[in-house]
């Protein structure tokens, strides 16, 4: 097995690299073997961590709850990189394909790094590649909101490195001064830690990596970095980045709870995901631009993940865990549907994406199903995730949190459908029609929306055995501490 | 700033005197940047504010007998003293080959305060404040497992840093141009390396440079990002970033 978690880190850099040097159409095709290969990698590593814990070369690990990250960021890898190749008909850039891979990689080695030190590096990483991904279109929005970006994502990982080394300093004073932040023993040593120093870290570690989440409220980057990006960027940063970014807290969850008890995270986790569940269902309402609409609904799930988080209960944290990667599936599609509509009718803006559905035969029902998706309509994935956290709400006696959960959720969908609604069924002005065609602009860019959809399916009506059995051992590993 | 009244549990040393005192003299100069108007000016007290982290942890590897701490001061000098400055100035430099960038820069820089001096450093000193005390107040003194067991951490200095954390903060704030911004960042980097020094000086050395190097390749992102900035916007400013909102 050592071999295929290896493969798993070089196979997206080796590619990254070389399409520096490569023409950019053969990148292209790189790119796509790339994605596809680290998706089967990642597959071939689930039925091992769905048994025991991966530790290798003494920096690697994967357990079950790094493997779902890794799931989450491998399949929107391989989707991302089919659709990009149809994104980019005709202009073709090698940069963007290196920097594709290269963010790709660094996602995939966040949660498999052992230590803390390392998961922040590779946090960092995944800022700096994006950050220069979200500028390559080069335009003045690209370049403003490339800035904010870096500047804020970079500042909070500042703040996340202050509660790394206060993480240090608290397990210091029990493993020794050699200790090399390794996320395990600090889990085991979890009784005997300090308390202040640990609290201090949580609290650092949630704000910190809570503006690379998108938590209200550090979330403000997200909304412009997500909508200047080009579509593939924005549906890796928003299903795959948010998410290997809540994966960083819930490691530092994971031992605060062991040295504190759960309370203290839990109730720090709730404030934040319930400021930024009203926040995104509020926001979701007016949008005018397309993927800034998407860009706010991440933010919705985020602070589902995080409610979900502070509900505690074992169903709660399965549908966490499955939360992860159904909105992986069902943002990745939306995003890719909302890049068919901007590519076809050449605007972000909602009031110029008319009569979908007539113009986009495959993209205009995909796009609404991954709404659809998006706002949790059985039988999609996300229905069954959000089902479990607030049955686990309801059933560990946090009825205000979870009722409020049900209501917001409910605000956003409506919001959310709304503007879905007008894209696609209203009729497409006159003297638009002339110059739009029935048709989709490419067959890459409908593939991996449809390959999308039946994962959401899959994960709404039947999780496969091998999947079951890695949620229920990540579950166990985050509430084993509690 | 006696460390016996805030909460040392014993007189300072030689060590713990220096620590502090370094430590001080680097957020007198964080709020030198927040006063200074020009962006040269800034990198230079950027570069004063890295050689005293270096000097400290020289302080540092002597007196607890740390060999790797050596090795991480002159990488720290390396890159903090010379490259970082080194890049930041070419890529702060001329826009389109323009002569003479920071006299004609500063246009950016200097007009950037939303506050005047005197109130950015009264928020700057009522910011030290809050973070001096919090840190204070929550009395995490070093490493009580260093050699010999002694307590040797100066509670100060980590008070400092909290001090330094929030002015950071509160430079990004205040200024409007992208300069100032990323300067502020970096000096927001010094204070966790003061924080990072003082309560983990053990940190393994590998995980340090890996940090630096990571600061390194920052540096270069935001110098891109700045120089795509200047050459759009023909100004540092970032009033004009407005584009973007709700």
């Amino acid at each position: 097995m050592i071999g295929v978690v290896l493969a798993l880190l070089i196979v997206p850099l080796v590619a990254g690299l070389t399409c520096f040097a490569l023409a950019a159409q053969v990148a292209a095709a790189v790119t796509v073997v790339s994605g596809l290969a680290s998706f089967a990698l990642v597959l071939a590593v689930v039925p091992a961590a769905a048994h025991h814990d991966l530790n290798y070369l003494s920096y690697l690990r994967a357990d079950a709850v790094s493997t779902i990250f890794l799931l989450a960021t491998g399949f929107l890898y391989g989707a991302v990189a089919v659709y990009a190749v149809g994104y980019l008909k005709g202009h073709h850039d090698r940069r963007f394909y290196a920097g594709l891979n290269l963010f790709a990689w660094a996602m995939l080695a966040a949660p498999l790094m052992s230590s803390l030190a390392l998961l922040w590096i590779a946090v960092e990483v995944t800022t700096i590649i994006s950050a220069l991904l979200v500028a390559i279109e080069d335009t003045a929005a690209a370049a403003e909101a490339a800035w904010k970006y870096v500047l804020i994502a970079s500042a909070g990982l500042g703040l996340a490195l202050l509660g790394t080394v206060f993480a240090y300093y608290a397990s210091a004073q029990v493993l020794g001064e050699h200790y090399n932040l390794a996320i395990q023993p600090l889990i085991q040593a979890g009784a005997q830690l300090p308390h202040t120093p640990v609290r201090l870290a949580f609290l650092l570690a949630l704000l910190g990596y809570g503006t690379k989440v998108g938590l209200f409220p550090v979330h403000t980057w997200l909304p412009d970095a997500h909508s200047e990006a080009p579509t593939p960027v924005s549906a890796l940063l928003s299903g795959s980045l948010l998410a290997v970014s809540f994966y960083a807290i819930l490691r530092f969850y994971q031992f605060t709870a062991a040295s504190l008890g759960s309370g203290f995270p839990r109730d720090a986790l709730l404030a934040f995901g319930v400021g930024s569940l009203l926040l995104a269902a509020l926001y979701v309402f007016g949008q005018r631009d397309v993927k800034r609409l998407l860009a706010y609904s991440s933010v919705e799930h985020m602070g589902i993940l995080a409610i979900g988080v502070s509900f505690g209960a074992p169903v709660a944290l399965a549908g966490v865990m499955l939360h992860v990667l159904a909105h992986a599936a069902a943002k990745g599609n939306a995003f890719m549907g909302a890049g068919v509509l901007v590519v076809k009718f050449g605007s972000k803006r909602i009031s110029a994406l008319r009569g979908g559905l007539d113009l986009l035969p495959w993209s205009g029902p995909l796009f609404l199903l991954a709404v659809f998706a998006l706002s949790a309509m059985p039988p999609s994935g996300i229905f069954r995730s959000e089902f479990q956290i607030v049955y686990g709400g309801l059933g560990s006696g946090n009825y205000a949190a979870a009722a409020a959960l049900i209501v917001l959720v409910t605000v956003a969908f409506f919001g959310l459908t709304a503007s879905a609604t007008r894209m696609l069924f209203t009729p497409a002005p006159l003297r638009a029609r002339p110059t739009l065609s029935r048709g989709e602009p490419s067959a890459w860019m409908v593939v991996p929306v449809i390959a999308g959809v039946a994962v959401l399916f899959i994960l709404g009506l039947h999780p496969p055995g091998e999947l079951t059995g890695l949620i229920s051992r990540a579950v166990a590993q985050l509430g084993a501490t509690r | 700033m006696d460390p016996v009244a805030m909460g040392a549990v014993q007189a300072p040393g030689v060590y713990q005197g220096v620590a502090d005192v370094i430590a001080a003299v680097m957020l007198l100069i964080e709020f030198g940047m927040l006063r200074q108007a020009l962006a040269r000016d800034q990198v230079r007290l950027y570069m004063a504010q890295s050689a005293l982290i270096s000097v400290l942890a020289i302080v540092i590897a002597a007196d607890r007998n740390l060999p790797d701490l050596y090795a991480l001061a002159a990488l720290s000098a390396a890159l903090k003293v010379v490259a970082v400055p080194l890049v930041l100035r070419r890529l702060l430099g001329r826009p389109r080959g323009n002569s003479a960038p920071d006299e004609e820069e500063p246009g950016g820089v200097a007009g950037s305060q939303t506050l005047s001096p005197a109130s950015a450093v009264l928020a700057g000193i009522v910011l030290a404040a809050i973070g001096f005390f919090c840190f204070g107040a929550m009395k995490i003194h070093g490493m009580a497992g260093g050699p010999g067991g002694k307590n040797t951490a100066p509670a100060t200095a980590l008070s400092i840093a909290g001090a330094m954390v929030l002015v950071a903060f509160g430079l990004m704030i205040v200024r409007r141009d992208v300069a100032s911004q990323a300067i502020g960042f970096f000096s927001l980097e010094n204070a966790i390396s003061l924080a990072a020094l003082v309560v983990a000086s053990g940190l393994p050395l590998i995980l340090e440079t890996a940090f630096l190097f990571d600061l390194l390749v920052a540096v270069v992102v935001f110098g891109m990002l700045i120089r795509a900035h200047h050459t759009k916007a023909e100004s540092l400013s970032t009033a004009d970033l407005t584009r973007l909102r709700g």
